[in-house]
């Protein structure tokens, strides 16, 4: 895969060769093409010289850093205790729903990647979610079904 | 000067140099804290956290292995709060781990184990057995080693030890939380990915984790064959290291026990891996004074050098993985281990007229790679599998254990013939320095016709424990044929643990050194310190096999591999000459270029 | 009863003096001078651990190294605190002023923000608002810059020793201790680790002196604080409030007139039930917190945010250590085995000794922590564990 190649090669000059870049090209990877795979990693390791055992143990800890097959959009949605108390089941049987697929998995147009994920910092005003960098506060199932649709059309 | 720390453990004052930890510090007074991350050769982890003791005026119970003594600490190592804490710990360790004792490769040599009993930790106490949440995988694709995660407590003592002694990090830490795990790069089997098999991980795994695959069944079913003809070679570190799984004392040598116990065993001729590595040194002596001849006298600019040794095959794959340009700088004389597969199934049938066909060739080894060398399709040049199985000395103690030898107490006797005399030279390929030293004895011999001007023949600057060493030996006096190496300084370098190798490597790749002659073991100390030896092995153990292993050097009545009678008659009735036709049939080799990711 | 209104404070978010103002006023004061002030103010950490903020800069401007770091911690992701994210998106720049100072004292030319992966979305602002401020440094002649790094999801990042990892690019495993930062830090160099609030409160007390700050709290906790709010309260959301309070007076404010417990501190704080609101200040002196306050009214299943804390603490363990590693799931795994009749109710005392286990054995603050809410919780709401 050339353009792999040449993306993390583009990540490791901007951000340098050394273990402290790690961090930054993996979530450079991400940005780009929305998880990691195993050609980008391995990439990676050469770009560094480390091992690739390094790579794969660094980016798993981080579960921002996905390393399974996701979609264009990511969501999101807290499922941490106060958004669990304001609603959280129902922002995601919608969702599943609206993009009929269960939680943890991809559309099959690879558009979105239905996901949960602790504490987001918006807990006064749960249920949030993220779609990639967005945060979305005070969901209710209409709510829910306005943004997707945005996203939809996009 | 340290300045000095006083201190009070279980009301007794000690003192001890700063930096010392309370576990240290409480070893010098004999008490005993149970550890399980912790490993002399590593870096401190303090992750298992059996090693807690209580502190007075701190809120916490601390790791000893990680707690630096501090002046007027006042430490107390069994007290209710530290065994209920250790109990709970151990508990939950257990809780997580597929303990099935009777059934486990490691059962009896299990630290894990040791500590369950030591504790007496009962089943009604445990917590709920979480190993049916979880999906445990057993990767046991290698031919040298299994890793079964069921059995891990993750004290990352094999990634500390792949990382900080190996520079290979096959393994690494990944996921957090519930789902960590030891793991390789996108769980591959290990057999797939960088790993070179030296085993260093599976020597320090406290549990059956990882471990090496054992063929003690099948050398067994051999052996009870009558229609086989299982000849066995013991490599040279092996009996400096085999008493230590069975009763006798760390540094006592073992050869003629060990060779008592394989004839019992019922092995049908029980032979030396040291013949191969004396006829290693002819052949690989011969290859470097032929490459330097070639580089210095016909100047051709194809000739590789620094020319590098090939006897360990975890260094082997190492360089196939990371350094792949390199390859044609290593020796092509395979390992003593395949020279001697080679020539057993042909030299030895011949001399012995037995049908090759019904030869099985067993090798005692230190080392776990050499069962995956044993296994490359380039070691078939016999026309059959050279080596058939390799077993590690602990497998050896095993199936010593099971025939029901009182080991200790079994008279000694001496290797059969043809193909079990040895030299001193060839005792010490089992050090890390000693194929250096045993090259040079004889390669100095053949150019000037003199011994090395070493007291004693003992090459004292090869020797030793630090990871790279460099030697420098001027060549003068030469038989007219070398004069080409009149004055010539010949530069050498040994280095053991592949996190050196990379040292010696990196330095010849940026220019930075002109040696000549290197030798690279993968294993810490060299092959005393394999990845088969048994278990512990740490530095001070170590050193007492190594000190063995000098010893049987200085004791033999031939030092020096040309001198090898049985050599000399190889050479005399069926190899003709070194690096003839016959030599490069049989004894040598070529490498594969191997992706390092 | 009637209660006066909680006394608020308007330290952090006041904007009536310019960084530039301010960061005049610190530059004319000698190092020993703001070390003292903020010593006098009686400034503890607002991370968490409640370290006196003087002494933590004054140890770090001792080490014989000189290459030091001032780095900011904004991982925040204690279940229940969001105070730093409105800090950092109000006032930016009364962060990096009070990174500015602490880099004076300690001597210290290159800083750092910690921003949480969840919180990317303030990037780009923060990004601005710093190269304004690294403007201001340069008008003032100052020799300091800063960057911003930012976390992929890992709320164990926080633990500072975790942030160093994995600013070095490595996973987020928390190290032994000692060395403490103040010695080894990142790079292992000596570097000061301060919240975002702890930050903007030294810069504060730079411009004001000492007495503005400790005339507010009590002897133990001195000065107001950034409260998060939520749960079962009409008014969640943020409040800067004069510490001292007792729970009572706060439900008394906040509640929504059934509140039965209080969670102070975030899932690794405490859990304290109604019977206790009277005598439980709201401090160091009694639950301290980092600022996250979560209400519970009658209608909560204690035992559903019990687990709902445990699956938490189960995912964001580092993993490394066996108390914690294990000891989470144990605990999650036990209560739900009791509350399935599969143990019996007694089995929970054994886990009530397992939580104390792990608070005094595990590696870092995260493990040891869970016993926090997991026994004040148990303890006081066993009935809910059971049926
Ligand atoms: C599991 C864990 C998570 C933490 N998370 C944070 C955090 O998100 N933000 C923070 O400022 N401190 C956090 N801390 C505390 C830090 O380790 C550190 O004490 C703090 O950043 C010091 O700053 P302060 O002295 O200003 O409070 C956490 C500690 C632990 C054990
Ligand atoms: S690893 Fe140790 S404790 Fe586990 S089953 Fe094997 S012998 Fe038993
Ligand atoms: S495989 Fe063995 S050495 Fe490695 S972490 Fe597991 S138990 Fe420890
Ligand atoms: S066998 Fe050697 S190279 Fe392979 S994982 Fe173990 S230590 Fe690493
Ligand atoms: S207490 Fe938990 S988070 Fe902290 S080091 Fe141990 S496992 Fe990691
Ligand atoms: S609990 Fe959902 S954002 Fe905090
Ligand atoms: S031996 Fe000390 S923590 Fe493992």
């Amino acid at each position: 895969m050339p353009e792999i190649k040449d993306l993390v090669k583009g990540l490791a000059e901007a951000h340098g060769r050394t273990r402290e870049s790690l961090i930054p090209i993996l979530q450079g990877v991400i940005a780009h093409e929305n998880y990691i795979s195993d050609e980008a990693m391995t990439e990676i390791a050469r770009e560094l010289d480390i091992s690739a055992a390094q790579v794969y143990g660094t980016a798993t800890f981080y579960s921002f850093l996905d390393t399974q097959p996701r979609g264009k959009y990511v969501i999101r949605v807290c499922k941490t205790i106060t958004c669990a108390m304001k609603g959280k089941s129902l922002i995601i049987q919608e969702l599943e729903d609206l993009l009929k697929i269960k939680l943890g998995e991809t559309t099959p147009n690879r558009k979105f990647s239905l996901l949960e994920t602790n504490c987001l910092g918006w807990c006064h005003k749960g249920p949030a979610m993220l779609i990639n960098d967005e945060a979305y506060t005070e969901l209710t199932p209409e709510k829910v079904r306005e943004i997707i649709n945005e996203y939809i059309r996009k | 000067m340290a300045k000095n720390i006083n201190l009070k453990i279980d009301g007794i004052t000690v003192s001890v140099p700063e930096g010392t930890t309370i576990l240290e510090a409480a070893r010098q007074l004999n008490i005993q804290i149970p550890t399980l991350c912790y490993h002399e050769d590593l870096c401190i982890a303090g992750n298992c956290r059996v090693c807690v003791v209580e502190l007075k005026g701190a809120r916490t119970l601390p790791a000893s292995c990680a707690m630096p003594a501090a002046e007027g600490m006042d430490v107390l190592t069994n007290t209710l709060k530290v065994r209920t804490a250790r109990k709970h710990i151990i508990e939950l360790l257990l809780s997580e781990h597929n303990a099935q004792c009777t059934t486990c490769y490691k059962n009896g040599k299990c630290e894990l184990q040791n500590l369950a009993s030591e504790y007496k930790i009962s089943n009604g106490e445990t917590f709920i057995d979480l190993v049916p949440s979880k999906n445990y995988q057993i990767d046991a694709y290698s031919p040298s080693i299994i890793k079964d995660d069921s059995k891990c407590i993750r004290c990352q003592r094999c990634v500390r030890t792949c990382e900080e002694l190996q520079h290979v990090s096959a393994l690494g830490v990944a996921y957090k939380g519930d789902k960590m795990k030891i793991s390789t790069f996108f769980e591959n089997p290990m057999f797939e990915v960088v790993c070179t098999n030296c085993g260093q991980c599976v020597n320090r795994c406290p549990t059956g984790a990882l471990i090496e695959r054992n063929y003690i069944d099948q050398v067994w079913d051999a052996i009870y064959d009558e229609n086989t003809h299982v000849v066995v070679q013991t490599a040279p570190a092996v009996r400096v290291a085999l008493g230590e799984d069975l009763g006798v004392d760390t540094g006592e040598i073992v050869t003629g026990k060990m060779v008592t116990a394989l004839k019992r065993l019922g092995f049908n001729s029980v032979l030396d891996t040291d013949f191969t590595a004396d006829l290693t040194i002819i052949e690989e002596g011969n290859e470097l004074l032929t490459r330097l001849k070639r580089a210095l006298v016909d100047k051709d600019p194809n000739v590789r050098l620094p020319m590098a040794t090939s006897c360990s095959p975890g260094w082997i794959k190492f360089i196939e993985h990371t350094y792949p340009e390199y390859l044609d700088n290593l020796s092509t004389c395979k390992s003593p281990q395949q020279m001697f597969g080679a020539l057993a199934k042909t030299y030895y049938a011949q001399k012995r007229n037995i049908d090759p066909a019904k030869i099985v060739s067993v090798s005692i080894m230190p080392c776990t790679a050499k069962k995956f060398e044993a296994d490359r399709p380039e070691m078939r040049s016999s026309g059959f599998k050279d080596v058939d199985f390799v077993l590690t000395t602990r497998e050896l103690a095993v199936m010593i254990k099971q025939a029901g030898l009182d080991f200790a107490k079994l008279p000694e006797s001496d290797y059969d013939s043809i193909m079990g005399q040895s030299t001193g030279a060839a005792v010490i390929f089992g050090a890390t320095g000693g194929v250096m030293e045993a090259a040079l004895r004889t390669a100095y011999e053949v150019v000037t016709g003199r011994e090395v001007p070493f007291d004693g023949l003992n090459i004292t600057a090869v020797r030793g424990m630090d990871g790279v060493r460099e030697a420098a030996i001027t060549i003068d006096g030469t038989k007219p044929e070398w004069n080409f190496l009149e004055g010539v300084t010949l530069k050498t370098v040994v280095a053991h643990g592949l996190v050196n190798a990379k040292k010696v490597m990196d330095s010849v790749r940026d220019g930075k050194a002109d040696y000549h002659f290197i030798e690279i073991m993968a294993c810490p100390g060299g092959c005393l310190g394999g990845g088969g030896q048994p278990v512990p092995t740490n530095k001070e153990i170590r050193e007492k096999r190594a000190k063995a292993i000098y010893q049987e050097d200085t004791g033999k009545s031939i030092r020096k591999s040309h001198e090898n009678p049985e050599v000399v008659g190889i050479y005399a009735e069926f190899l003709k000459e070194p690096l003839g036709h016959k030599s490069h049939e049989l004894l040598h080799t070529h490498y594969k270029a191997r992706q390092r990711y | 009863m009637s209660y006066t209104q909680l006394k608020r404070v308007d330290l952090i978010f006041d904007t009536e003096a310019t960084t530039k103002d301010i960061l005049q006023t610190a530059w004319s004061k000698t190092n020993e001078q703001i070390v003292n002030e903020l010593l006098e103010s009686g400034l503890k950490g607002r991370g968490g651990a409640g370290f006196p903020t003087a002494m933590k800069w004054k140890f770090t401007s001792e080490q014989p190294e000189k290459e030091r770091f001032v780095i900011c911690n904004a991982d925040e992701g204690e279940p229940g605190t969001f105070k730093d994210r409105e800090i950092l998106f109000k006032v930016p720049q009364k962060v990096f002023g009070g990174m500015a100072v602490c880099a004076k004292v300690i001597g210290a030319t290159q800083g750092f923000v910690y921003l949480r992966g969840e919180y990317r979305f303030l990037l780009k602002e923060l990004q601005k608002q710093l190269d304004d401020f690294h403007g201001i440094l340069k008008d003032l002649g100052i020799n300091f810059s800063i960057s911003i790094v930012m976390g992929s999801g890992a709320y164990i990042c926080g633990e500072e020793s975790a942030l160093f990892e994995s600013m070095e690019g490595k996973r987020g495993e928390p190290r032994n201790k000692p060395p403490y930062p103040t010695i080894a830090g990142f790079r292992s160099k000596p570097t000061v680790i301060n919240n975002v609030e702890t930050l903007v409160y030294a810069f504060m007390i730079t411009k004001h002196g000492a007495k503005k700050f400790k005339d507010l709290g009590t002897a133990d906790s001195r000065g107001s604080k950034v409260f998060s709010i939520s749960g079962d309260t009409p008014k969640a959301g943020i409040y800067e409030l004069e510490l001292g309070m007792t729970v009572e007076q706060f439900v008394e404010e906040f509640g929504d007139g059934d509140t039965k417990a209080v969670q102070v501190g975030g899932a690794s704080g405490f859990c304290v039930p109604r019977k206790k609101f009277k005598d439980t200040i709201i401090g160091f002196e009694g639950v301290p917190t980092g600022g996250s306050m979560m209400l519970f009214n009658s209608s909560r299943s204690m035992y559903n945010v019990l687990h709902n804390y445990l699956e938490f603490f189960e995912e964001e363990s580092c993993g490394q250590c066996t108390p914690c590693r294990v000891g989470c799931q144990q605990l999650m795994k036990g209560i739900e085995a009791v509350k399935k009749g599969k143990k019996h109710a007694a089995y929970l005392e054994q886990l009530m000794k397992l939580s104390q286990t792990m608070k005094i054995t595990a590696k870092c603050g995260l493990g040891q922590s869970v016993a926090n809410s997991f026994s004040s919780i148990v303890e006081n709401f066993k009935e809910e564990m059971i049926y």
